[in-house]
């Protein structure tokens, strides 16, 4: 059944209402990368099929059937955040958040709350605070102060329904854009302040009238699913989980600036996202969606999948255009913008995954709705996947200038063992590393880069007092001295060459005179490299040397790293007024290397000793101290 | 339109690089990966120059010259502070990189002292990945050669590493060499580039050689040229030329 016009639309969205009206119990099972990976397929399954031999009125489609009374709808959805106490199903209208449910939990689950309506005490999410059970995400404090708004369909629709996403309203925002003029549709997305998702933070709005201004006889849209930092999966989450949203943002554009041909380019590693965006592409042109006379006007649009090269650099805006055509993704200079000459040489518009799933929402609510969250320069909301040494970690979404401290402590929950908090990193990897007096700070595009870091695509990786910052730069630069293209001599020469002089630093080696090399050569690299990958790989490092200049010092001038990491300037002891004679410690000692009987002091033999960090790691009397 | 390079006032064309309009006017830019008869792709980093303009209040910018067109009053600074620290730094690199090559020591030379000394990495190789051989066999239309890998391990192979199919010993890829590294060993009647090897075609007058048999095939199918073409040297077909000449004059 085609959708050929804005009236059929509207009549299958009220169709489908009506529908949903009925439905009594909708139970939503994540089914994102995570999740997928703890069972719950198969938990869907074993629900689905023990709910029909229960006699319960199953509908896992959208379908104005009618048939049953009061049916329970059971989706697969994508992923719900809280990804770390997966899986996840989510039963409305009760709220009732079950975690690591399993195959053996469904048959409770059916028994006892789809046919009874109790709630299972021990599936419930448990505070690490108070240990207490606590029933759904209105409770649940990794959910409280986000605010979703690219992620908005991400958990909730149904992820390869295209009845589920109109029903929730999909396509209205198409709907109004093509009543608008191309222009008027611009300028609300000027209006709302949107700044792109991807790194950049460039203006929207800006980007898409420079297209339409470029001149050239074809424009292409193009969305960026790259996401080649490692540890970050929200675009991932937005393509597997919310197809549609993207499909939506992308046709509006097309709309705005003139295209008629769409790419979206999915990174390598994301079959998942490869496939649901393939399916809900399909689909889409088999509703009038896409493909000619879109929803009866004169747009005409058609999108193609195309798989990532595989590298980090392919997510760069020139090597991803090389990449489709078919060449190698290597970036290349850009005095010339893609905006002007991208794509085939043609006007191009290359926008993030997020960024496209900003679009229906400020069509559809307005662009002073959008704008009015967030801070003045950066407006809107922004996706986070916050992982490290917080208690939660996961996919979160909060309005832009909240202060890092409520995003780590309210949301995160703090640190995990409760040790004192270091740094958290943003900006994947080559952003920055900000310390304890940047915990107020609001997270913004302006404040992070002033702070010396960046907004990057959203990572946020926190750190305890036991990460060594030299060694956390030194990570980040290896991954990027591997990613780098070796096109051009400062980030191909330089970054290696910066690598090596922080290697340097942790074997003890380090001489006075290489702070100031390190500065140097970073600054130059920066101002130099042919790409953003060359331009923004110094930043590890550079931010780290400004925020935690003794802990450098440390290295050099005393030949130690306080953290305790860097294994050639470490020594491991336990502190014998500490030591309970546990036996922990010993068991856990790859080497061997820890003596000591039952509840009597252990000790360590510095010959046999790695410095590996195991004894330390498992203590749970900080006993081990290293020096 | 008129651009300002070091404080003289050029006329440029529209479409026309920093470079070109430099070059044009005899004002000397370092550049390591540029060749008139190539594309350019911003590689080496040595030809880098700092750019400002009266509208854009005091900003500045560094930019590779070959790459860079020029726009109605840009400013040009090609030896400012800023300009020496980059140029400096990629030389610096490069020197680290490539220890045994003259023409980066020279260029290092010139542009000041060498400042910074980084760890050496002594592969043995002179090769600044800078694609010169890389498009010039391109544009031989061999492809006999592209780059592997990535990073700090690229290197400039045949496919597979293995003697390339495509070569036809023309010896453009050697020629184009800035730092001498592609190794050709001729004899006076065979040719061995890449590991592969190649015997001469004689020149039929002085016996000197002409080009390779592949090349000669090569050409043969694919260019347009006069049969002596493929038959005698360079030296010969001037000669020849010359006489010709003199018989026409006499
Ligand atoms: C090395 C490198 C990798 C990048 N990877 C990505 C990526 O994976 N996804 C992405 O959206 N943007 C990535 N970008 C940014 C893009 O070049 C581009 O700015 C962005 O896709 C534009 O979309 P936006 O304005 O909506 O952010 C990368 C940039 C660089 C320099
Ligand atoms: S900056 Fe790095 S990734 Fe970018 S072109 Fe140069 S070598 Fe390649
Ligand atoms: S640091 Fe590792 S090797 Fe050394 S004592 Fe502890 S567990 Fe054993
Ligand atoms: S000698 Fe071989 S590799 Fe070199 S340019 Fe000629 S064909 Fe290409
Ligand atoms: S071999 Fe020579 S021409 Fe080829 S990339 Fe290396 S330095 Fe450049
Ligand atoms: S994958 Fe299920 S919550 Fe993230
Ligand atoms: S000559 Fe311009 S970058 Fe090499």
């Amino acid at each position: 059944m085609g959708i050929a016009n804005l009236k059929k639309l509207e009549a299958r969205r009220s169709a489908l209402h009506k529908a949903h009206e009925n439905v009594k119990t909708q139970v939503r099972v994540c089914s994102g990368t995570g999740c997928a990976a703890l069972g719950a397929f198969e938990v869907y399954d074993a629900l689905v099929e023990e709910s029909k031999k229960a006699g319960l009125p199953v509908q896992v489609e959208l379908a104005p059937c009618g048939k049953d009374k009061d049916p329970i709808f059971v989706s697969l959805t994508g992923c719900q955040g809280f990804c770390q106490i997966g899986p996840l199903v989510h039963i409305l209208p009760e709220d009732i958040l079950y975690t690591g449910v399993k195959v053996s939990s469904v048959k409770d689950i059916v028994g006892k709350t789809l046919a009874d309506g109790q709630v299972i005490d021990k599936l419930l999410y448990k505070n690490p605070e108070d240990k207490k059970r606590l029933k759904g995400r209105a409770d649940i404090p990794f959910y409280k102060g986000q605010e979703l708004v690219a992620l908005e369909g991400c958990g909730s629709v149904a992820a390869d329904s295209l009845d589920s996403y109109i029903a929730s309203g999909g396509f209205s925002s198409l709907a109004k854009a093509l009543k608008m003029d191309p222009d008027q549709v611009i300028a609300e997305v000027e209006k709302s302040g949107l700044r792109g998702r991807g790194g950049g933070g460039f203006p929207t709005g800006r980007k898409w009238r420079s297209c339409v201004n470029a001149t050239g006889d074809e424009r292409f849209v193009i969305c960026n699913g790259d996401e080649g930092d490692p540890g970050a999966f929200m675009d991932c989450c937005i393509m597997e989980g919310d197809p549609y949203r993207v499909i939506e943002g992308m046709i509006i554009c097309a709309h705005a600036v003139g295209s008629s041909t769409g790419f979206i380019y999915v990174r390598h590693e994301y079959p998942r996202a490869v496939e649901r965006l393939s399916l809900a592409v399909k689909t889409c042109e088999e509703n009038g969606l896409l493909g000619t006379k879109i929803l009866g006007s004169d747009l005409n649009f058609d999108i193609s999948v195309a798989r990532g090269g595989g590298a980090f650099v392919c997510g760069e805006s020139t090597a991803l255009m090389r990449s489709i055509e078919g060449s190698v993704g290597e970036p290349r200079a850009k005095y010339v913008r893609s905006v002007q000459r991208g794509f085939r040489d043609k006007p191009t518009v290359l926008n993030n995954v997020e960024t496209f799933a900003c679009v229906p929402s400020i069509i559809n609510e307005g662009s002073d709705w959008f704008a009015s969250r967030g801070t003045e320069k950066s407006s809107g909301t922004k996706a986070f996947c916050l992982v490290g040494k917080v208690v939660n970690t996961g996919l979160i979404e909060v309005p832009m200038g909240t202060k890092l401290r409520d995003v780590v402590f309210g949301i995160g929950g703090g640190i995990i063992d409760g040790r004192p908090f270091k740094a958290v990193q943003t900006g994947g990897p080559s952003g920055g590393c900000l310390g304890e007096n940047y915990l107020d700070l609001p997270v913004d595009f302006d404040a992070l880069a002033e702070a010396g870091s960046m907004m990057g695509s959203g990572g946020m990786i926190v750190m305890d007092d036991r990460t060594c910052m030299v060694d956390v730069a030194k990570y980040f630069l290896n991954f990027l001295m591997e990613e780098s293209c070796g096109k051009c001599v400062p980030c191909r020469e330089g970054v290696y060459q910066l690598h090596a002089l922080l290697d340097k630093l942790s074997r003890g080696e380090g001489e006075p005179q290489d702070l100031e090399k390190i500065q140097r050569l970073g600054k130059e690299i920066q101002v130099s490299s042919l790409c953003g990958l060359g331009k923004s790989a110094p930043n590890p490092v550079l931010s780290t040397l400004k925020n935690f200049r003794e802990e450098y010092e440390a290295h050099v001038n005393d030949k130690r790293c306080p953290a305790g990491v860097c294994r050639d300037i470490t020594t491991f002891t336990i502190d014998p007024d500490k030591c309970t004679g546990c036996l922990v410690c010993k068991k856990a000692c790859p080497p061997d290397a820890i003596s000591g009987e039952k509840k009597q002091v252990h000790v360590i033999d510095q010959d046999k000793c790695t410095q590996c960090g195991a004894c330390r790691l498992v203590c749970k009397f900080d006993a081990v101290v290293t020096s | 339109m008129y651009i300002y390079i070091d404080g003289k006032k050029i006329s440029a064309n529209d479409g026309e690089t920093i470079l070109a309009v430099a070059n044009r006017n005899n004002i000397y830019i370092p550049t390591l990966c540029h060749h008139e008869a190539l594309d350019d792709v911003g590689a080496c980093r040595v030809c880098m120059v700092e750019i400002t303009h009266k509208d854009w209040g005091g900003w500045t910018n560094l930019v590779t010259a070959c790459l860079y067109p020029v726009e109605e009053g840009l400013v040009i600074s090609t030896s400012s502070d800023a300009v020496r620290r980059s140029r400096g730094t990629t030389l610096d690199l490069l020197m680290a990189r490539c220890p045994t090559s003259d023409v980066i020591r020279w260029m290092a030379e010139e542009n000041g002292e060498i400042s910074v000394r980084y760890e050496q990495v002594d592969d043995g190789s002179k090769c600044i990945m800078c694609s010169l051989c890389v498009r010039a066999c391109e544009k031989m239309g061999c492809n006999a050669i592209g780059t592997v890998g990535r990073g700090h391990d690229k290197k400039i192979a045949p496919p597979f590493f293995e003697n390339p199919e495509n070569c036809i010993g023309c010896g453009a890829c050697a020629a184009i060499c800035p730092t001498g590294h592609i190794e050709m060993k001729d004899t006076r009647t065979t040719r061995e580039i890449w590991e592969k090897k190649f015997d001469f075609v004689a020149c039929e007058v002085c016996g000197e050689p002409v080009m390779t048999e592949e090349y000669r095939d090569y050409a043969i199918a694919n260019r347009d040229l006069p049969a002596d073409y493929y038959t005698t040297c360079s030296a010969c077909k001037k000669k020849k030329l010359a006489s010709h000449f003199d018989k026409v004059g006499s």
